[in-house]
């Protein structure tokens, strides 16, 4: 037999664990710096929706101002643009570019073999280059942020919240993020069962944009004669955008603040197993059927 | 005891039957209509410690089912297998270190990185230590001479070079047991031949259990003491290379050099003459009867030279495989003549 294997024990220490996912990191890093340009054009599009948006209730502000009213459903047009640009903020840390779509083709061209054949696990690579690759945006995207928030600093009208909040919205972001990626990842592993997920995505996508708040604020939906927004509480798509935005302005504040922040906390909990399920069954499913 | 033990293993699956049309794509909406496809059926095999294999047979004979299931992709429909005391579709992490699963149409490598990335990433995942990983390294990647491209984004290297790159990726934790599946796919002569070299270099150093699948019979004949054949999910043949030809080719190819062209003169009616480039004559003998043939030659003619050699490898297992073929048809018949 060849030399010594120099692992032989059952399982890995946490800190060759670390090593792993360290070491994973940095690799993600490096690619992701790799196409500076691609990236760097990437960045400062995503400003493009915001702006055209903030234009788009400028003019239907104009309109309601006609009829001597300053506000929809509570919203002044600064609270508006503030309320985008929070999202904005919320959505660059919930949204997954690429991470259904990229599961789905590892699993039709069979790429996903390599973690059945390797000792590391697919959803850990997943999020620690997604984290990778969030990280390296942030550090890009600061700039232009900070300068988009300075110029609107007047529509803050509040200005900067409490410690308190502050503390309960960053939490609530870190949570968005995890939500988003186990969300679509939990979306991505049905191409175990279906191959092509392009229209399982193009629901989502939909039903994220209509009801997370990331098209318009929650309030604005309709309670009767359906209570649209009376459901809306009762799905997840509200804590990756509506969520953050609303802790930071105020929108919820004491219990009902804590009491969102624990149930976005449940649905990435239940999004975690049900993707975890999915991944077991799926393997087994692929492993027992070829390929 | 042996390092790979198979038995009676089958693996069958169903696909998904679509006639032509539009007509057959609507019809596919509401009722489909699937066959039953046995990839691998009933095989038994045992490899020991320090061999090296290979799989021979037509495409789709099973080949690649048969290394998937070793290294645990796929289960089984029925049968046993254990490989260095593991059963490979547990995937439990000890046996994920201890092997290597190369496939030369699949990448493994990060595509837009420098190879010596993904390396650096296989340290970590197999946990292998820092000096034991540089010492790895250096030699693999001096071996297949490829240290100036370690730090190239892979999506720049050649064919070639980048087959290379995957083997140092699959070796640096020193696996036991290696599959290699069609490793020297379109790749050129020299090429091929470097990785052969490296591989039996390798395989003798290491002493490692290794499996191979390749078109390419350069391939088998340098490195394989021992070929199986699989056709239509069956082992066919076990033996040497030695072996199949014994059993395959029925003939032998017989070259003369006659002392000048008129020695010639009647050995070009022989029957099985393959080709007369004077004084040169070629011509196929039964194998019993290659003596006297030559005898009766020698006899009457002039003749400077002989040569008598083995028919080229590639006919010898086309006619295996044809072979086979026709085994297998027979069986069918015979199964279907009963039922």
């Amino acid at each position: 037999m060849s030399q010594a294997i120099p692992v032989t024990e059952q399982s890995l220490s946490l800190g060759q664990r670390a090593r792993i996912w360290w070491t994973f990191f940095q690799v993600a890093i490096n690619e992701r710096l790799v196409y500076r340009g691609d990236f760097m054009i990437g960045t400062l599009m995503r400003f493009l929706p915001t702006l055209t948006q903030i234009f788009l209730w400028w003019a239907i502000y104009d309109v309601v101002a006609q009829s001597g009213s300053d506000s929809i459903a509570s919203y002044r047009y600064g609270d508006m643009v503030a309320y985008y640009l929070m999202v904005t903020i919320a959505r660059a840390f919930s949204s997954m570019p690429g991470l259904t779509k990229g599961i789905a083709n590892q699993v039709r061209n069979g790429e996903v073999k390599k973690f059945l054949i390797q000792p590391i696990d697919m959803q850990g690579c997943l999020l620690v280059q997604r984290i990778a690759h969030k990280l390296v945006y942030y550090l890009i995207a600061t700039l232009p942020f900070a300068l988009v928030f300075f110029l609107c600093r007047d529509f803050f009208i509040d200005g900067w919240p409490s410690t308190e909040v502050t503390i309960v919205f960053f939490a609530s972001l870190i949570l968005t993020f995890l939500l988003g990626f186990f969300m679509e990842s939990a979306i991505g592993l049905i191409s175990f069962w279906f191959l092509e997920v392009t229209s399982l995505t193009f629901i989502y996508m939909l039903m994220n944009f209509l009801l997370s708040g990331h098209m318009f604020p929650l309030e604005l939906l309709p309670e009767s004669p359906i209570n649209v927004r009376g459901f809306v509480e009762f799905l997840p798509f509200k804590y990756l955008a509506y969520f953050p935005a609303a802790v930071f302005l105020g929108k919820v504040d004491g219990p009902e603040m804590y009491r969102g922040l624990a149930i976005e906390a449940s649905w990435v909990l239940f999004f975690i197993i049900i993707s975890r399920i999915m991944w077991i069954r799926g393997v087994k499913r692929y492993s027992g059927y070829g390929g | 005891m042996p390092v790979i033990e198979i038995k009676n293993l089958s693996k069958s699956y169903r696909v998904y039957q679509k006639s032509e049309g539009v007509m057959a794509s609507i019809k596919g909406l509401f009722h489909r209509e699937y066959k039953e496809v046995h990839a691998v059926s009933d095989i038994s095999l045992e490899v020991e410690e320090g061999e090296f294999v290979a799989f021979l047979g037509p495409n789709g004979a099973g080949k690649t089912t048969t290394l998937k299931l070793l290294s645990g992709v796929i289960n089984p429909t029925s049968g046993t297998c254990s490989v260095l005391g593991h059963v490979p579709w547990e995937r439990k992490n000890e046996y994920r270190r201890r092997f290597a699963l190369v496939m030369g149409q699949k990448n493994q490598l990060w595509w837009d990185l420098p190879a010596a990335e993904s390396f650096r990433l296989n340290q970590h995942i197999y946990g292998i230590t820092a000096d034991e990983f540089d010492r790895t390294r250096d030699e693999l990647t001096d071996m297949l001479d490829v240290t100036r491209l370690l730090s190239q984004p892979v999506r720049e290297l050649s064919l070639g070079e980048r087959m290379k790159m995957e083997l140092i990726a699959a070796l640096l934790h020193k696996p036991d047991v290696l599959f290699l599946d069609e490793p020297t796919i379109g790749l050129d002569v020299i090429a091929q031949h470097k990785i052969q070299q490296f591989l039996k270099h390798y395989q003798e150093t290491q002493n490692n259990t290794i499996l191979l699948t390749s078109h390419y019979m350069k391939d088998i004949s340098a490195l394989c003491k021992r070929v199986v054949i699989i056709a239509g999910g069956e082992i066919y043949h076990d033996g040497s290379l030695e072996e199949i030809v014994d059993r395959f080719s029925s003939h032998k190819i017989v070259t003369l050099q006659m002392a000048n062209d008129r020695s010639l003169e009647g050995l070009q009616n022989l029957p099985n003459v393959i080709s007369v480039e004077a004084p040169k004559i070629k011509f196929r003998v039964d194998r019993d009867d290659v003596g006297q043939t030559l005898g009766e030659i020698l006899g009457l003619h002039d003749v400077d030279d002989i040569v008598v050699e083995d028919p080229p490898l590639e006919d010898v297992i086309a006619s295996a495989f044809s072979d086979a073929a026709q085994q297998q048809k027979s069986q069918q018949e015979a199964i279907e003549a009963n039922s």
